[in-house]
């Protein structure tokens, strides 16, 4: 999958599921912040990515994911 | 002494209506609310007849994390709430500085329990069941939800007494108010509707297979049922104080004077005659009222051959010498019930502020039972003061409630 359709789907079911502007969805945004996820709605984030991607993040994977940028390149490198 | 007990609010989304003027406008009609679910047959049900009760949209009113952790019968038990408590005048400032409580009749909460389940067996992984599963599956759900999204301050748990649970969430909360441990609690009971709750129950030959004509199917007392029609919703009751009700100008409804519960002691499945009886008698006791003062007795009656035989023969028991007419409203709903007891009482004030008695559909021949009993098959246009609501359930719960007329 190209990069930027990658991010379109990445960014398109966060925010529905998150009920979120996909507009507020920046690289940079700290995504705990934007989707307003808490230690529960972020196992959400990850039962998602795995239900779109077939990509589990793991637990101690995820403390090193906090912008979505970061979560792009992680899901780039995965998917490959 | 003890306190006396009112209904300050009520709020019902059921197959008969989403608010209490439809409900009530349904009761009137006598309007069934029983389909056919090809969904059902599909799926390998003995009987795919059901009460139809539609999804309501909370998107927009309550945020996806409120939501998320709300089975089916909370987000029924959400719209019930809110329009009780809209009633009851008791907005949110007052549930903040208040410590009014919830006590809601709830026996299972199955379709989060099978999905996750699912997900288990396939994905080996339970992190993929997401967040939402665990507090959506527990019996509690409807009490943990509406207790946190209307922050309620006092009592917080669900009673699970069958089909008599709803029954139950409002004697005990009754009591709770009338030893003065509460000025105020939430009531009622809920029941999902989707197919993986009520499949084993299919599985035990215990529903209607009269597929051909579904608003025909749930006939309690008639001689020819042949078992009942599974249901849905929820109903709430504020039921509060009468020093409290006065105090806040809250209109009041009618006064719930007594509560007889009893335990059969028997079969798990199959009811007798005894354990009914003396929950009617403990009620009349309790109420400190005389058979004569009853004016409509609301059936627990379901349609099946031997709940609607022996609860028959525990009414013409008690009332003995003198016989109120005696309807099920489940001939309409079919059987709602962790619900039904909350609903009932509900379907039962409404026809007492209004005046009438709903009939007891497709009542069409008595048994040798059923016949004891005064069951108009068309309404009744009369007034009554004072009702008294049956609900009964597996192990042998029962569960009686007398309300007066305010």
């Amino acid at each position: 999958m190209e990069k930027q359709a990658l991010i379109e789907k990445v960014n398109a079911a966060l925010a529905e599921e998150f009920e979120k502007e996909i507009t507020d969805i920046t690289p940079d945004a700290n995504i705990k912040e934007t989707l307003e996820l808490d230690s529960l709605s972020l196992v959400d984030m990850v039962a998602l990515i795995e239900a779109e991607f077939g990509v589990k993040i793991k637990s101690q994977e995820i403390g090193g994911i906090k912008t979505f940028a970061e979560l792009y390149d992680f899901l780039e490198e995965r998917v490959k | 002494m003890k306190k006396r007990v009112v209904i300050t609010g009520m709020g019902i989304y059921s197959c008969l209506g989403k608010s209490l003027d439809e409900v009530r406008q349904s009761l009137y009609d006598g309007k069934s609310g029983i389909v056919l679910d090809p969904q059902r047959k599909e799926m390998g049900f003995r009987s795919g007849l059901t009460a139809k009760v539609d999804m309501p949209n909370l998107k927009g009113i309550l945020s996806r994390n409120q939501r998320v952790y709300m089975a089916e019968e909370g987000a029924y038990a959400y719209m019930a709430t809110a329009d009780a408590l809209q009633q009851a005048g008791l907005d949110q400032d007052y549930l903040n500085t208040h410590e009014v409580g919830i006590l809601y009749g709830n026996d299972s909460s199955a379709e989060a329990v099978v999905k996750s389940t699912d997900i288990m067996r396939e994905k080996k992984d339970t992190t993929l069941i997401g967040s939402g599963a665990i507090f959506q599956s527990m019996n509690s759900t409807v009490t943990m939800n509406l207790a946190c999204l209307f922050k309620l301050k006092g009592i917080n748990l669900t009673v699970s007494g069958a089909c008599a649970s709803g029954s139950h969430a409002i004697g005990l909360g009754s009591l709770l108010i009338q030893m003065g441990l509460q000025d105020c609690v939430v009531c009622g009971g809920a029941q999902e509707v989707n197919p993986y709750s009520v499949g084993s129950f299919d599985g035990i030959s215990a529903f209607s297979i009269r597929e051909d004509a579904p608003a025909k199917a749930s006939r309690p007392f008639d001689r020819d049922r042949d078992g009942l029609v599974p249901g849905g919703g929820a109903a709430t009751v504020i039921i509060e104080s009468y020093e409290s009700a006065v105090k806040r100008g809250a209109p009041i409804l009618g006064e719930i004077l007594g509560y007889g519960f009893s335990s059969n002691g028997d079969h798990i499945s199959v009811p007798n005659v005894d354990g009914p009886a003396r929950s009617l008698e403990m009620a009349l006791r309790q109420a400190g009222v005389g058979i004569r003062d009853i004016g409509y007795i609301n059936a627990h009656a379901t349609s099946t051959p031997v709940g609607d035989k022996n609860e028959a023969k525990a009414i013409a028991k008690v009332f003995d010498g003198y016989m109120p007419e005696v309807t099920s409203t489940k001939s309409m709903t079919g059987h709602e019930m962790w619900m039904a007891g909350a609903s009932e009482i509900i379907y039962s004030m409404l026809m007492m502020k209004n005046d009438f008695i709903a009939p007891n559909l497709n009542f069409e021949n008595p048994d040798e039972d059923s016949a004891k009993l005064l069951i108009p098959a068309k309404r009744v246009d009369k007034h009554f003061d004072m009702f008294l609501s049956n609900s009964f359930g597996f192990g042998g719960t029962n569960s009686t409630l007398i309300v007066k007329n305010l």
